[in-house]
This record gives C-alpha cells, structure tokens and sequence, in this order.
C-alpha cells in the first residue's frame, strides 16, 4: 500500500473517531442534560402544556383543536372556532396551504372562508378579520385575533343560553395582549376560552 | 400600539439587543480560536481523535481535515437514516429511502437544512438527536473553523499556516454553540417549547374527538438549529409550530440567536487581524443590507397587495396569529440572509414582491450577516472583489489588510463567487428544461417560477428555507438539490483556504497615502455596491420571470 492511501485511511478514520466523539457531547450529553434540568425546572411546558378536565388529558394549550358537531366535520356553534386549518389540526401533519399571494385558488378558499365565517356568526363578510379566513402556518394555530373572538360572542353566548355581557366578560379575561407590550400579536387561546366558556354554562 | 408601531420596536430592541452582545461574543470568540491553551474535556477529546490540536497546518491539509470530517459525516447520517427502524427510540417508523436519506444527509452536514421530509412521521427520535441534531453543532463549527482560517490569512504573515482544523473544529463545538444553546434551550423550554422523550399520544378533546399529540426534544435542537444557522425543523412546519416556537418572545430570542454569531464575527476579525475598525466596516455593510430586506418586506406584508390578501384583509396565509405580520416578516428577512432557513411563517404566501426580496437575499450568497462563519468569509471574499474593484479604478495594485491581491487571489476570489450562481441557474433551468421543475410545483405561472428557483437558490446558498409548496420529495429533486448543496457548501471552501493560504504566505504591504482604506465608510458603500450589483447581473432575468412578474401583475 503506497503512502497516500495509508494517510488517507488514517485521516478517514481520525475524522470518523472526532465525528463519535462530538456525537457523544452534542448528540447523546447536551440533550439529556437539557432534557433534565427541563424536566426538573419546567415540568409542565417540557411536556407540552397539557390541558385537563373532567380529571383527563383534553389537548395542549399550545395545539388548536377543532370545535365541530360530535361526529360530523360542520363547527359546532356552542363553541369559538379556531382559524381555518390546512390539516384539520392534525398536529401529525402540520404545514400550509403554500399557496401564493395572489393565488386564483387562494381567492377562493379566502372568499369562501369568508362568508362561511360571516353566515356562521351572521356578520356582514367586511366584519370578518383576516385570521379567519387564512390558514395558519402550523396548521395547528392555538390563538385567534381579539377581533374574530368578538364576531364569535352573539352566536356563541345564544348556543350557551348566556348573556353577551357575559360571554364578552370572558373573552376580555383570556385576551392576550402583545408579549412584554410589544412582541408578537394581541391573541386569544381557543381551548382556554372554550374551558372557561363551558364552566361558565355548566354552573 | 399599532402593529406598524410594534414591528419597529421589536427591530429596534433586536438591534439593541444584537449591538449590546457583539462586542463581548465576538472578543471572547477572538479569544477561543488564538488562546494556546486547552481545556480538560478538549485534551480528552483530542487523544481520543487522535490529532496534535498544536500542529500547525497549511491550506491543503486543512482543507483535507474539513473534506474528510464532511465525508464520514454524510456517510454516517445516511447510513443512521437508512437502518433508523432497527435502531431504538423509532417510534415505528421505516428507514428513510435512499434517495432521501442522502438529500437529508448533504443538507445536513452542509449546513443546509432542506427537509424533503416531515419531521414528526419519518425521523426517529435517535435519528433527531443523534444525526441531525450533532450535524446542526458539527457544520456550524466547521464553517466557524474555515471563516477562522481565513481571518488567519490576513491576520498572518510569512507563513503558509492557517491553524489546525481540529483545534478549531472542537473549540467551536466545545465552548462558543454549546454553552449557548444549553442557556437558551432551557429558556426556550421556559417560555413553553417541549423537551421530552415521549411517544405520540391520543387524547380526547371535549368535543370527543381524537388528537394525537407529538413530543421529542425540541428546545435543545431548536437552540441550535437557530445559533448554528441550520434551520432544520423538528416538526414540519419548523419554527410556525408552538411547540418550537410558543410566542412572541420565543420568536425574537429565535431571531437573536440565529444573528447574533453571524453579527458579532466580523468583531472577531477585526480583533484578530488588530483593527476591530475594519471589522466596523465588514458589519456596516452586513447590517445595511440586513435593514433595508427587513424594511422592504415588513412594508411590503403590511401593505398586502396580493389578490388573495386584500380579500381577507391582510396577510395572514400561512402566519401565525401569535407573530403577525411584523414578526413574520423578521424572521423571515433574518433567516434567508442568514443561511438559516428555518420559518416561523411560510415564504411561498408571502407576497410576489417580498418572496423575490427574500430570494435576493439569497442569491448574494448569504453574507449578510450570512451563515455561521460562512458568512463572514463570504464578505471577505467580496471585499477582496471590491477593493480589486475600487483598484482597477485608481490604476493601482490592490491591497487589502496590508496583502497584495494579485491575479491569483483574484481568480480564486472570481471561482468563489461564480459556483453558487452556476448551481442555481444550471440547476433551476435543467429542472424547468426536463419537466421535473413543473411537476413538482404548487403554484401555477410565474409564482410557480419561482417555487422552482427559490429551491435550487436555497439549495446552493446553503440555506433551507423553501417556498414549501414544491414537492421536493422525488428522486429527481433529491438527488439534484443534494448535489447543489454539497457543491456550494465544499467547493467554496477550497477557494477560501487556498485564498487564505496564498495570503497568509505573503510579506505584508506598508499602507500608503494611495491605499484604499478598508476600514471607512466610502468602503463599505463601494462593497455594498459590488454586492449588489454583482447578484443583481447575475440573477436579474431569473428573478424577472419569477417574483418580479408576479409582484408587477398585481
């Protein structure tokens, strides 16, 4: 064997030996670490922001549900709907429409979310805001803007045999303003306010 | 506050932020790779590897290690992809086919981190933590090294040694992406994202249906999938989903952390070549180019003028209602100019005009502020073409940092940067002339144009990013694209050590009263513009039949 394939081998295998060794420190140390102190520290969130009732697991307040009829695929009025969602809140299929701006087919899809959403809650179609009528990125959107809760409250506090005021009152209490009064979109979390929405009926 | 209102403050505390850290990150990284000491767990790690961490090398060796470290890795990840089924923590799912899994593996150690795949059904967990996520530390680290080879280069004299791959290649790893991540991983964990090992598990929403919930862990790859400029997403929909990213200050310590090493090397440069004026001069352009894409597409989103967006009102296909336009549309300019590529929102429903910013962002080669370290020999290399440039004015032999750029620092400066736009452009138009281009689009017209060429853009430059309606998953297209990728990952870098090999060889030049001083702003104003002038000749007709037809048509 002449000396270039000799060296060549030993590179090979110098490189193959640094390549384990930082699999060791990046790939196997540095995630159990952060796994446990996340663990320890911040229990709850590493595992996902679970949400109980009635003494079981009903989702995460991270994931956007979908609030339809019990067997059916139409929106059950009783509840606030989420944004439209390209996975049917699949958190196995997460992702977007991907279609462009200007789209033939995304002006369709826009306009008939819009009046879908408009006879829904029996608004005019100009009431409706934009994070109705487009699908989210991750398909599994959590939040809604202020402004689609507030088209949702007539409709959902007469399925609720509530007041509006009271309905209002509780879309107020789970309105989000922007993170540290600046960053990110005022919002409000769909399955906390469902939550909230149903022990308000209940009692 | 206004969303318009919001949007400048949250650029303008990002700014602070990032001008707040430069300094200390970058003195403390200029410190890393000239400090002659080692730590214990390096001095284990090196006779484990077997390497002198004090042998000095040359251009060609060094360029050797950073070639055969690269080799085993693609080896490696592809092998672990293809038998991930009888490995343990699979959750179940089949190898990756071949043709995918060396797509996933040239993406991976090249920094780039185009996924054909969808996180959450195809990678097994090991397969996550234990491939993909030590190639996100791995190719930083190896682009750090060689930016840092380069910076020896200039900052040497009379010699040909450029440092020890090695030595560098662990430094990176060992004390710059490691600690960093850790810190940030668990306050990424903090403000909601997950960090676990679990299985999918069913729960029963109120309504009684089923959702299946996904675990994994995320805040630690998500940490330096953001620092190392990588971008690949633990989920499909990447840094859109809440468990990667749960809220608006997730989303700008995201956006921080993929800037901030970028932002703060030309700091480390200028250290290390004893100027920190000139690595002034580096960032100036870096950073005005950075603005001027952040101002472009958060006005142009704001603005929404497409078909579809003006109906609904706004820009919200394919955002998140938590970031908004504002927030969207920083993450998106700060990941296509980085060679980041991961999205907190999805590029193909931006508006025709803003997915061709994000495009050119791309198509200059990512240097501002660029990739981890290839961001910054990127610039240098475009400096060396601007200062030829500015001598070819004057009549006089250019020199830059005291080295005289003669005809062959210049052809080798010329061989960098013409391979990613003979990627891009060969690649974009062999896809569009065999019909495979066409096959994969989801658009139609010229914004499906423009899916095809935003993805052999994102492929050569290293990035990731995609308007992800094209349908990369094919044979076709993974094998193309993973050429692209290794090829204008590798390629380059033999340029830059052999550039920072003929310079570090040289004497060094006395300025005089007829040098062009780099450290000015006339500079880096002449440097912007050869920039911008050399992508926009090279890619303007691409771009012309693409996003610009569309943005125009509206």
């Amino acid at each position: 064997m002449n000396t270039s394939v000799r060296n060549t081998i030993r590179l090979l295998w110098g490189a193959l030996r640094a390549l384990l060794v930082l699999t060791v420190a990046t790939g196997v140390l540095y995630p159990l670490a952060v796994t446990g102190i996340a663990q320890a520290a911040f229990h709850d969130k590493a595992n996902g922001s679970k949400v109980r009732a009635e003494g079981r697991e009903v989702g995460s307040r991270l994931i956007g549900q979908k609030w339809n009829i019990p067997g059916t695929d139409r929106p059950d009025p009783k509840w606030f709907q989420p944004r439209p969602s390209n996975s049917d809140y699949d958190p196995l299929a997460t992702g977007s429409s991907q279609l462009g701006a200007s789209d033939e087919r995304l002006v369709k899809a826009v306009r008939k979310a819009r009046e879908q959403v408009a006879a829904f809650n029996d608004v005019p179609a100009a009431k409706v805001p934009a994070d109705a009528a487009t699908g989210s990125a991750s398909a599994v959107d959590p939040d809604i803007s202020p402004a689609y809760a507030d088209i949702q409250i007539p409709r959902v506090a007469r399925a609720n045999h509530l007041t509006q005021a009271q309905v209002t009152k509780l879309v107020h209490e789970h309105t989000e303003g922007r993170d540290a009064g600046f960053l990110g979109e005022p919002r409000v979390n769909v399955l906390e306010l469902n939550l909230s929405l149903r022990h308000l009926a209940e009692h | 506050m206004s969303d318009l209102l919001a949007a400048v403050a949250q650029v303008s505390a990002l700014i602070a932020a990032l001008a707040l850290v430069h300094r200390p990150l970058g003195d403390y990284m200029a410190r890393v790779y000239s400090s002659e000491r080692h730590l214990r767990v390096e001095r284990w790690m090196y006779r484990a590897v077997g390497a002198d961490p004090d042998a000095e090398m040359r251009w060609p060796a060094y360029l050797r290690g950073v070639l055969a470290f690269s080799l085993v890795s693609v080896s490696l990840l592809y092998l672990l992809q293809r038998v991930q089924d009888k490995l343990p923590l699979s959750l179940g799912f089949a190898p990756i086919d071949p043709d995918q899994a060396f797509n996933t593996a040239a993406s991976f150690v090249s920094n780039t981190n185009w996924q054909s795949y969808s996180g959450e059904t195809a990678m097994s967990h090991l397969t996550q933590t234990a491939g993909l996520a030590v190639q996100n530390f791995v190719s930083a680290a190896v682009g750090m090294a060689v930016a840092i080879a380069m910076v020896r280069g200039f900052a040497r004299s009379r010699t040909g040694e450029l440092g020890n791959f090695w030595a560098d290649l662990v430094r990176g790893v060992v004390r710059i992406l490691l600690p960093i991540s850790a810190v940030a991983a668990v306050v990424l964990v903090a403000l909601g994202a997950v960090q676990n090992f679990a299985d999918i598990h069913s729960v029963t929403t109120l309504t009684g249906d089923h959702q299946r919930l996904t675990g994994g862990a995320v805040a630690s790859q998500e940490a330096i999938k953001d620092l190392g400029t990588n971008g690949g997403g633990f989920y499909n929909a990447n840094s859109a989903h809440p468990f990667e990213n749960p809220n608006g200050i997730s989303n700008l310590l995201e956006i921080f952390l993929l800037l901030v090493i970028p932002f703060s090397l030309p700091r480390t440069f200028g250290t290390l070549v004893g100027s920190v004026r000139q690595g002034y001069a580096i960032v100036a352009a870096m950073a005005g180019i950075w603005l001027a894409g952040v101002i472009a597409v958060t006005w142009l989103e704001f603005a929404h003028p497409g078909a579809a967006s003006q109906l609904a009102g706004g820009s919200m296909e394919g955002k998140e209602q938590r970031f908004g336009e504002g927030g969207s549309s920083l993450f998106a300019v700060s990941t296509t100019m980085t060679s980041t590529g991961s999205v907190d929102s999805f590029h193909d429903s931006f508006q025709g005009l803003s997915g061709g910013v994000l495009l050119f962002g791309m198509m200059i080669g990512e240097i501002a502020p660029g990739g981890v370290g290839s961001g910054l020999y990127g610039m240098l290399v475009m400096a060396v073409v601007a200062v030829f440039l500015a001598g070819l004015m004057v009549g006089r032999t250019p020199e830059y940092l005291g080295k005289k750029l003669g005809s062959r620092q210049i052809k080798l400066a010329a061989c960098f940067i013409l391979i990613t736009p003979a990627l891009v452009l060969i690649g974009t138009a062999v896809a569009m002339a065999t019909g495979e281009g066409e096959s994969s689009m989801t658009n139609t017209g010229a914004h499906g144009f423009s899916e095809v060429l935003y993805a052999y853009t994102s492929a050569s430059n290293n990035n990731g990013s995609a308007f992800a309606g094209f349908g990369a998953d094919t044979v076709y297209h993974n094998t193309a694209l993973g050429l692209c990728m290794l090829l204008g990952r590798f390629l380059p870098m033999v340029f830059v050590l052999a550039l920072a090999g003929s310079l570090a060889g040289q004497t060094p030049v006395p300025a005089t009263a007829g040098t062009l001083r780099s450290d000015k702003p006339l500079f880096t104003g002449v440097l912007v513009a050869t920039i911008v002038v050399v992508a926009g000749l090279t890619f303007f007709p691409a771009l012309a039949l693409g996003p610009l037809a569309e943005g125009l048509a509206v």
